[in-house]
């Protein structure tokens, strides 16, 4: 695949809708129009209920939208069939849990050669050593050996942080990433993100219920009742009111 | 290594006693059918061997007589068929015959005699014996005598004979003495014993007594002449076919050793089907068995299904993880299977011996079997897999993540 072009557009989605139900159909996402563009770190914002966890579904090919299309790095996902949007999640993006979603009985290191591995199905003393750069640059280099119930609750989210960076994904859909973590570790991790964001202009869209961390993204999506309320540039020091 | 092995590898790992028990109930239903196998086979062959131990796999002879009516049997008429007595008639041209049967693919040795009754005399003893004129070296071939000789050699030359055990108790006679063979025929002969066999069929220990073809030919009026071809053949259970190519082709009559025993082919299937029938629900069990494990896995590990799919894991990956999962499991439990199967089947053998010293249950342990028992087990493995691994290819990954 050849390197973006800076402004290019990473994640279209046009006139997506989604509704549930079959007798009785309720429609959780209108129309939703929305881009994201190489180097973007984005925060997806809004009240319990408003779509956000169903927009990132979509978003992040977990779900099929009932009408519009979406794009990602440049290809149509909208029809895909179930091989090819795996395909399009292992080689485009990068999943961030809220409570990190390890598999426990695998080692860090382990865990960060799964998404190495998919598209090859073999694992490699190459992937090895890259699965343990990723490792040393969110500093775990010493802890690749170690279980998941091994580390604390920050280091887990490191881990997981690290596992959907290291095979260099067009996108990063991160999902209250510091949703049950203190403060001091809340500002750490979104320290790797920011840092993997500027350093690699990584696209990385974070939903939030953290207005702090939100107000520390380059733009601020809020959903309201299915439907993108606004979707403005963050005001630098400026925290947005969540509902 | 491939990540569907990494996988499947660090899942069994995870929940070891799972897998063990797992491990163990394959483990068990191999080591029972190895046992069952082993012992089934060993006591069928054992059987097979005693009763061709004395018998041709194929006998064959020329065709009865029989009485025919003149008038057209369709001709209503009062009428009284007498059927004439057996009259020891030679096989019309039989060593070609002989060639013939001997150039089947299926036949290993064929060996022509001379076969009919007579007495057996010495002093006041007299006993009804068969006499049989062989050439010796043919007839080892086919029937093996000489490995069962109790004293003096399997040796026939002139005036010679080698009798059975029971025969030389019955007439207090041993290597070394003569006995005198009278026939129907009018003929009769002196012949100096040069050996005693024990074939371990009480009929044929008493009354065979094996001559020299051309003393044999004389004694039963039969000059140059062969009246049965003995014939041994490849492959035990071929010996009907042989004998129906035989037949086929010569019009002699060819008796298999299958027809001649067909109670005890009837009472060995049934014993066959016995054990298949058990062995089939030990591996249903089995297989039920590893279902159930794999099904609450695929339940303990929705979330990491999950995690897996979202990272674009295909669904066949994550089914072909199962699967491997019941593979390994019913491949290791076979190895363990075979190797308790094996010490059962020896310790057996070797608790229950004759008071001979051999084993009252021989039993047949074969590589072939084991073999075979470790890939029915890593296929039983594989296929009660399938359910589960289905189920786990299809979860879908929003779903399954927010699986608690």
């Amino acid at each position: 695949m050849s390197e973006p072009a800076d402004d290019e557009v990473i994640l279209s989605l046009r006139g997506v809708t989604k509704s549930f139900g079959k007798e009785v159909v309720t429609e959780v996402l209108h129309g939703i129009d929305l881009e994201l563009r190489r180097g973007e770190l984005a925060a997806l914002i809004g009240p319990s209920g408003s779509g956000k966890s169903t927009l990132l579904n979509l978003i992040g090919l977990l779900d099929r939208p009932t009408t519009g299309t979406i794009h990602l790095a440049g290809r149509d996902a909208t029809g895909a069939d179930d091989e090819t949007l795996s395909l399009l999640r292992a080689e485009t993006l990068g999943f961030v849990f809220q409570f990190h979603h390890l598999i426990g009985s695998l080692t860090a290191l382990e865990n960060l050669l799964m998404p190495l591995s998919i598209r090859g199905g073999w694992i490699d003393d190459a992937q090895r050593e890259r699965a343990q750069r990723a490792l040393e640059s969110v500093g775990l280099g010493k802890r690749s050996g170690a279980r998941p119930s091994e580390l604390s609750g920050g280091q887990q989210q490191r881990v997981a942080i690290a596992r959907a960076l290291v095979h260099e994904p067009a996108l990063v859909l991160a999902d209250e990433p510091t949703g049950n973590l203190d403060t001091a570790t809340a500002d750490d991790i979104f320290a790797v993100l920011r840092g993997e964001n500027r350093d690699k202009r990584r696209t990385i869209l974070v939903v939030t219920h953290d207005p702090r961390l939100a107000a520390r993204c380059d733009r601020i999506i809020t959903m309201i009742d299915g439907r993108i309320a606004s979707d403005v540039a963050a005001p630098a020091g400026a925290a947005p009111t969540v509902h | 290594m491939p990540v569907v092995v990494f996988l499947a590898l660090k899942f069994l790992r995870e929940y070891r006693a799972q897998t063990a028990l797992t491990v163990g109930a394959v483990a068990v239903g191999v080591s029972v059918m190895i046992f069952l196998s082993a012992l089934i086979d060993g006591l069928q062959r054992s059987l097979i061997d005693r009763t061709l131990g004395t018998q041709a796999h194929v006998l064959v002879r020329p065709m009865e007589e029989r009485a025919r009516p003149l008038l057209d049997e369709r001709v209503p008429t009062a009428r009284h068929v007498e059927q004439p007595a057996q009259r020891s008639r030679p096989i019309a041209e039989w060593q070609r015959v002989d060639r013939w049967i001997a150039g089947d693919e299926e036949v290993v040795a064929t060996a022509p005699t001379v076969t009919g009754s007579g007495f057996a005399t010495r002093g006041n003893a007299n006993r009804p014996v068969i006499v049989i004129g062989v050439d010796p070296n043919r007839f080892e071939q086919v029937i093996p005598v000489g490995t069962k000789m109790l004293r003096g050699a399997y040796r026939l030359d002139g005036a010679e004979t080698v009798i059975g055990r029971g025969l030389s108790t019955n007439l207090g006679v041993d290597v070394g003495d003569r006995v005198r063979i009278e026939t129907p025929e009018g003929a009769d002969a002196l012949l100096t014993i040069r050996g005693v066999f024990e074939l371990g069929n009480q009929q044929v220990d008493e009354r065979w007594v094996l001559v020299p073809l051309r003393t044999g030919q004389m004694l039963l009026g039969l000059p140059g002449g062969s009246n049965a071809i003995h014939v041994k053949v490849r492959r035990v259970f071929e010996a009907d076919r042989v004998a129906a190519r035989v037949v086929d082709q010569t019009g002699l009559v060819a008796d298999s050793w299958m027809q001649q025993n067909a109670q005890l082919l009837i009472g060995l299937r049934s014993q066959s089907s016995s054990s298949y029938t058990i062995q089939f629900f030990v591996f249903l069990a089995v297989a039920i068995g590893i279902a159930s494990v794999l099904v609450v896995s695929v339940v303990q590990r929705t979330r990491e299904i999950g995690i897996l799919r979202a990272m674009g894991t295909p669904r066949r990956r994550i089914a072909a993880i199962f699967i491997l999962q019941g593979g390994i499991v019913g491949f290791i439990g076979s190895l363990f299977g075979a190797a308790l199967g094996g010490l059962l089947s020896f310790a057996f053998a070797a608790l229950s011996r004759n008071p001979d010293g051999t084993a009252t249950f021989p039993i047949d342990l074969t590589l072939r079997l084991v073999l075979t028992a470790t890939l029915l087990a890593t296929v039983t493995g594989v296929l009660a897999a399938v359910l589960p691994a289905r189920q786990a290819g299809r979860l879908e990954p929003a779903e399954a993540i927010r699986h608690v």
